[in-house]
């Protein structure tokens, strides 16, 4: 998965491209950034804040604040568990510390062997289907902690990764 | 932290400010125009809101909540940093719930900052101090959480600190990075608790996009970004208003000063708010970049010895004196009286300045005085005298706020004129477009938030063949504004004008093989500049050094004109002076044929006012400039010079030349703050003083005189004002003045566009740009308007003439020279300042393909050789500049840039063509040893003979 820095160039220049003369393009190349690599390299920021004429700071800035942008490659797979008002009332926290001790990682981190990111998310519209989580893009809605096992296992199971 | 003489209004005055509105607040009525913050109109009347996140340099934000009033009618509580006064409104700043409510925000930042008052470089002038003391808080009332502490102390950058456990993520400095300065350097990192203000990618200041211009610091409310020459327990103990001795754009500045009263010492300089120039922004140098005032290198003693190959021997400074005027008078008794000359320095005062040429032409009897505004803007005072009538630029900086087109020639003002280039980059940002017509991609052509809408990157060299084209087209396409023309100019030189341009040959087609532009380019320019609204051009040495420089400085009047871009605000021929004075220096009478105020020396009229005043008879005929002294110097003729703070040797073109004349000389005397390069050849040395040690003017690029007021005592006893009058004494003629102040009542008695200056009404408007005289007791901003200064303006046929300095294959690559942010000129000051850090040395950038075909890489070792000379430095692999062109700077001695330029220069003036020389370029390994044969081939350098005057 790892990918070469002069691919990474490469795509980092094809995305800038194709989004530069939209109008208000950071989010998107951003968007389209991570999607290509999974996190945002911050040797990209240079080339994007050339690319778009902001400063560096400007893109360091708006990566930082979403917590949805990563600076560091994400695990092989990804679960975002919602914790927002509805979810909560239906037992998202106890199924956020089943995932935290099931997988020994807190929010906002990667299992060592690097299997799993663990991330919050609030609210993905699944309210009726409260607790709901993102697994891989995935939705999953109703999960119980043997649920979540199961889900975790499979992902685990199946081949490559996700995303 | 609070400057220690400002009064902060907490929002900027409206940019367009309406009709008064009356409001009435703590039951006071106070008029403010439309647009005014309750904030501001609050402190108008005297009443100060609380508040963090506010200052009067940047727009309001909202975000501290500190700044909260009632007003009657409303429900809640309306921040009064952006709630704008409307007639009629009743507004309190004063209640209990108010009270309330910023005591809890105040408990919330106190809860999260170290509460170590006595021991912080802030303590007396930190705002959250004085807001807590206001509100009645003491301590936390919160009980230990989460705190932002221990965090690291940047000290990257060697003049300032941030320290992040102080920081109240009030964006003050992200703010002033972006609005103030426009470089964008500065970020909050995170949100919520983790929110954390960072330079770039979270680096260190120094490794950043950071500029250093201070901005940041200046804005910070508590010492999280503060110098780090603040020291606890060394106290600032009052204010000097004094104006920034660097550039042309004359930032007028505030020296805070502690010490002893004996031993008064700068402890931080701010940029004036109020002042004219800079409002309230300064640079890296101004701001920072003082210290060489007390570096170790000054030479404080007089020195004198027979001859340059001698060592130096410290004398009084009676001896010293005696031992000048002695030589001065023995020289002119033996090769005649025009054998000797002075230079004055536009680096120095008016006054300064004011008082060497009288010396010159009053007590030596010779007109044989020059300025180093000769090698710099001499083709600026020509080319705009002959067009519009008078030396100078049109417009005040303000002016830029109003431009729809700026085309930027041969300047490079990020990089030479920071702070105005703040200002032109606002304008950009706020929609107005940009030419830039250079052989390099400066820092306007493309940085964050600015880019250059065309980009002619002509060969150096080709300025007016450029200039011709965009006239063809302006007149060949029908763009000219005939109605303004036919009122304002001299109509049989605007028809042969007129019809020179349109002729084929100078059309952008048939030019572009000269000036490697695109016609297109070129084309879409012309348009732009003539039809998009106010045009302004501003220029630097990109024009005028070159050998046809007053031509090119004509040829952008004659658009000006032609477009009607004159005589109003947002217009205009802005020439961008590189020296503080160097505007003041020519304006002084500097120049060997005219007397201050642009009036020729052989004018009996004028002659008769100063030969009166001065009580000697003077010259008619015009005398010498620096490069017929030279000549004069190797044929033995002229034999004596006072040089006052110009290091020539460094700075002037051909330095073998140059050293071969002072070699020549019998008795050389150089007037310094250092021992610099001149000094090698010179027999008397007297102590100058720096800006910080005396009393006088500059006058800026804008025409602006400004006071520099005197912070310290003259560190070797005298100002060079005062040594001017010891010379002038010894050499029989007495000058009694007691202070610059009257120096400058006999420059206003004597000089029509000064009659109405004094330092009383200096001290009164703070500033004053000339003309002020009876006509314009206040000054005058804009000039032309209505009509030219000389009448009826003239255009000017200004056919291209290739400069000789031609390519060929052994020098098959163009130099052109430039400066660079940190350092200034030839780096005497800035080299003694940590300003060092960003450029300790001179770099040539070359582009890649030329760069391929030597077998350079970045960072080698490269020998630069022209037909005048050679010299070694290292490579920068750079996009920046074209293929064929090569790019240096001259700060530093070591590198001597200037032995291999030429000695070609300006047809009309002499300003030397520093900005093209044909040279060749090689990969070497040795540089020592390249470096030392260099050396021994100058040191051995012939007299030249004088064939080239």
């Amino acid at each position: 998965m790892q990918t070469s820095a002069l691919d990474q160039e490469h795509d980092v220049r094809r995305i800038l491209a194709q989004y530069k003369d939209r109008p208000g393009p950071l989010l998107e190349v951003l968007h389209a950034v991570q999607g290509a690599f999974g996190f945002i390299p911050p040797q990209a920021i240079g080339p994007i804040a050339e690319g778009l004429n902001l400063s560096r700071a400007e893109v360091h800035g708006v990566i930082t604040f979403y917590h949805y942008f990563r600076s560091t490659p994400p695990g092989r797979h990804v679960l975002k568990l919602c914790r927002a008002e509805s979810c909560q009332a239906m037992g998202a926290d106890a199924l956020a510390a089943h995932a935290e001790a099931r997988l020994g990682v807190s929010f906002h981190e990667s299992t060592p062997e690097g299997h799993f990111s663990l991330e919050p998310v609030y609210c993905l519209g699944l309210c009726a289907c409260s607790p709901a989580l993102l697994l891989d893009g995935e939705p999953h809605g109703r999960v119980t902690p043997q649920r979540l096992d199961a889900l975790l296992e499979e992902a685990e199971a199946g081949a490559g990764g996700g995303r | 932290m609070f400057a220690i003489d400002y009064h902060d209004h907490g929002t900027p005055a409206p940019a367009a400010a309406g009709a008064p509105v009356t409001l009435e607040i703590d039951g006071q009525a106070i008029s403010v125009p439309a647009g005014t913050s309750l904030m501001r109109a609050a402190a108008l009347a005297g009443i100060a809101v609380p508040k963090l996140c506010a200052t009067d340099t940047l727009n309001a934000f909202g975000s501290c909540r500190l700044c909260l009033v009632e007003i009657e009618g409303r429900k809640g509580y309306p921040a009064s940093c952006t709630t704008l006064a409307e007639a009629g409104m009743k507004v309190h700043t004063q209640s209990q719930n108010l009270s309330r409510l910023r005591r809890g925000v105040i408990e919330l930042y106190v809860s999260d900052h170290p509460l170590e008052c006595a021991t912080c470089a802030a303590d007396g002038h930190c705002e959250l101090q004085s807001m807590a003391a206001q509100v009645g808080v003491t301590e936390s009332a919160y009980a230990p959480g989460a705190v932002h502490r221990p965090l690291e102390v940047d000290r990257s950058n060697p003049y300032f600190q941030f320290d992040p456990q102080l920081c109240i993520v009030c964006s003050r400095c992200v703010r002033a990075c972006d609005d103030i300065q426009g470089t964008f350097a500065l970020t909050v990192q995170g949100r919520g608790f983790d929110s954390k203000i960072v330079a770039s990618q979270a680096q260190p200041f120094l490794q950043s996009e950071c500029v250093s211009c201070g901005a940041c610091v200046e804005s910070c409310p508590t010492a999280a970004l503060s110098e780090k020459s603040l020291t606890v327990g060394r106290p600032r103990t009052h204010a000097v208003t004094t104006t920034c001795a660097y550039c042309g754009v004359g930032c007028s500045l505030t020296a805070e000063v502690g010490g002893t009263s004996d031993a008064p010492q700068v402890v931080r300089m701010v940029p004036n708010r109020t002042g004219h120039a800079n409002h309230g922004h300064a640079c890296v140098k101004g701001r920072f970049a003082y210290g060489y005032a007390v570096h170790p290198d000054r030479q404080l003693k007089p020195l004198i010895r027979a001859h340059i190959t001698d060592p130096w021997q410290e004398v009084s400074w009676e001896a010293a004196i005696a031992h000048a005027a002695r030589e001065i008078r023995r020289i002119q008794a033996r090769y005649g009286r025009d054998a000797v000359g002075g230079i004055t320095s536009s680096r120095c005062t008016n006054e300064e300045t004011f008082l060497v040429q009288k010396l010159v032409r009053a007590a030596f009897g010779t007109n044989n005085v020059d300025t180093c505004a000769r090698v710099c803007h001499s083709p600026t005072g020509y080319g705009l005298k002959s067009t519009l009538g008078e030396s100078a630029g049109t417009q005040a900086f303000t002016s830029v706020t109003e431009a729809d087109v700026i085309l930027v020639i041969g300047a490079n003002p990020t990089d030479g004129h920071p702070v105005f280039a703040s200002q032109m980059k606002r304008r950009l940002r706020q929609g107005a477009k940009l030419i830039v017509i250079d052989p390099r991609a400066i820092g306007l052509v493309r940085s964050p938030h600015i880019e250059a809408d065309l980009h002619l990157q002509l060969r150096p060299g080709t300025n007016v063949a450029v200039l011709n084209a965009l006239a063809h087209v302006i007149v060949t396409e029908g763009l000219t504004r005939e109605p303004y023309v036919a009122e304002r100019c001299e109509q049989p030189s605007y028809q042969r004008w007129k019809a020179f341009v349109s002729e084929a040959r100078n059309a952008p087609e048939a030019l572009a093989e000269v000036t490697g532009v695109a016609p297109e380019l070129v084309r879409r320019a012309a348009r732009l500049y003539a039809t998009g609204g106010n045009g302004a051009i501003y220029y630097g040495l990109g024009v005028t050094e070159h050998s046809q420089g007053s031509t090119a400085v004509m040829a952008l009047a004659n658009l000006a004109m032609a477009t009607g871009n004159l005589g109003r605000e947002g217009v205009g021929v802005n020439p961008l002076r590189g020296q503080n004075n160097v505007q003041g220096s020519c304006d002084m009478g500097s120049f060997p044929h005219e007397f201050s105020g642009y009036r020729h020396v052989s004018d009996p009229q004028v002659r008769g006012l100063f030969e009166q005043a001065w009580g000697v008879s003077l010259d008619p005929e015009p005398g010498l400039r620096i490069p017929n002294m030279f000549e004069a110097a190797l044929d033995g003729t002229f034999r004596g010079m006072y040089v006052q703070g110009e290091d020539f040797v460094q700075s002037d073109p051909d330095t073998h030349h140059v050293t071969s004349a002072m070699a020549a000389m019998e008795c050389v005397i150089v007037q310094d703050l250092f021992l610099n390069e001149t000094a090698k050849f010179a027999h008397v040395f007297l102590p100058g003083s720096s800006f910080l040690e005396k009393d006088g003017t500059f006058t800026n690029a804008e025409r602006r005189i400004s006071r520099i007021r005197r912070v310290m005592p003259p560190r070797a006893g005298y100002a060079d004002w005062e040594v001017t009058m010891l010379l002038a004494r010894a050499l029989g003629y007495p000058m009694d003045y007691h202070h610059p102040s009257e120096i400058m009542d006999e420059i206003a008695r004597l000089t029509p566009t000064f009659t109405a200056v004094s330092y009383e009404k200096l001290d009164r408007l703070g500033s004053i740009q000339w003309p002020c005289n009876e006509a314009a007791p206040e000054g005058t901003p804009t000039m032309h308007v209505g009509q030219f200064v000389r009448g009826k303006g003239r255009f000017f046929t200004t056919e291209y003439v290739p400069t000789s300095e031609r390519v060929n294959g052994r020098f098959p690559l163009i130099l052109t020279t430039g400066r660079i942010l940190s350092q200034y000129n030839v780096g005497a000051q800035t080299r003694r300042t940590d300003n060092v850090v960003w450029h300790a040395e001179d770099v040539l950038e070359i582009h890649p393909h030329d760069a391929e075909a030597r077998g350079i890489a970045d960072g080698d070792w490269v020998g630069l050789t022209s037909r005048t000379g050679e010299t070694v430095l290292r490579a920068q692999v750079s996009e920046r500049i074209a293929p064929g062109v090569v790019y240096t700077t001259f700060h530093f001695p070591q590198t001597q840039a200037n032995v291999v330029t030429t000695e070609n220069s300006d047809w009309a003036t002499n300003c030397p063509e520093y900005k093209v020389t044909a040279v060749q370029v090689v990969r070497i390994t040795q540089a020592e040893a390249w470096r030392t044969r260099a050396a021994q081939e100058r040191s051995a350098a012939r007299p030249r003979d004088a064939a080239h005057a």
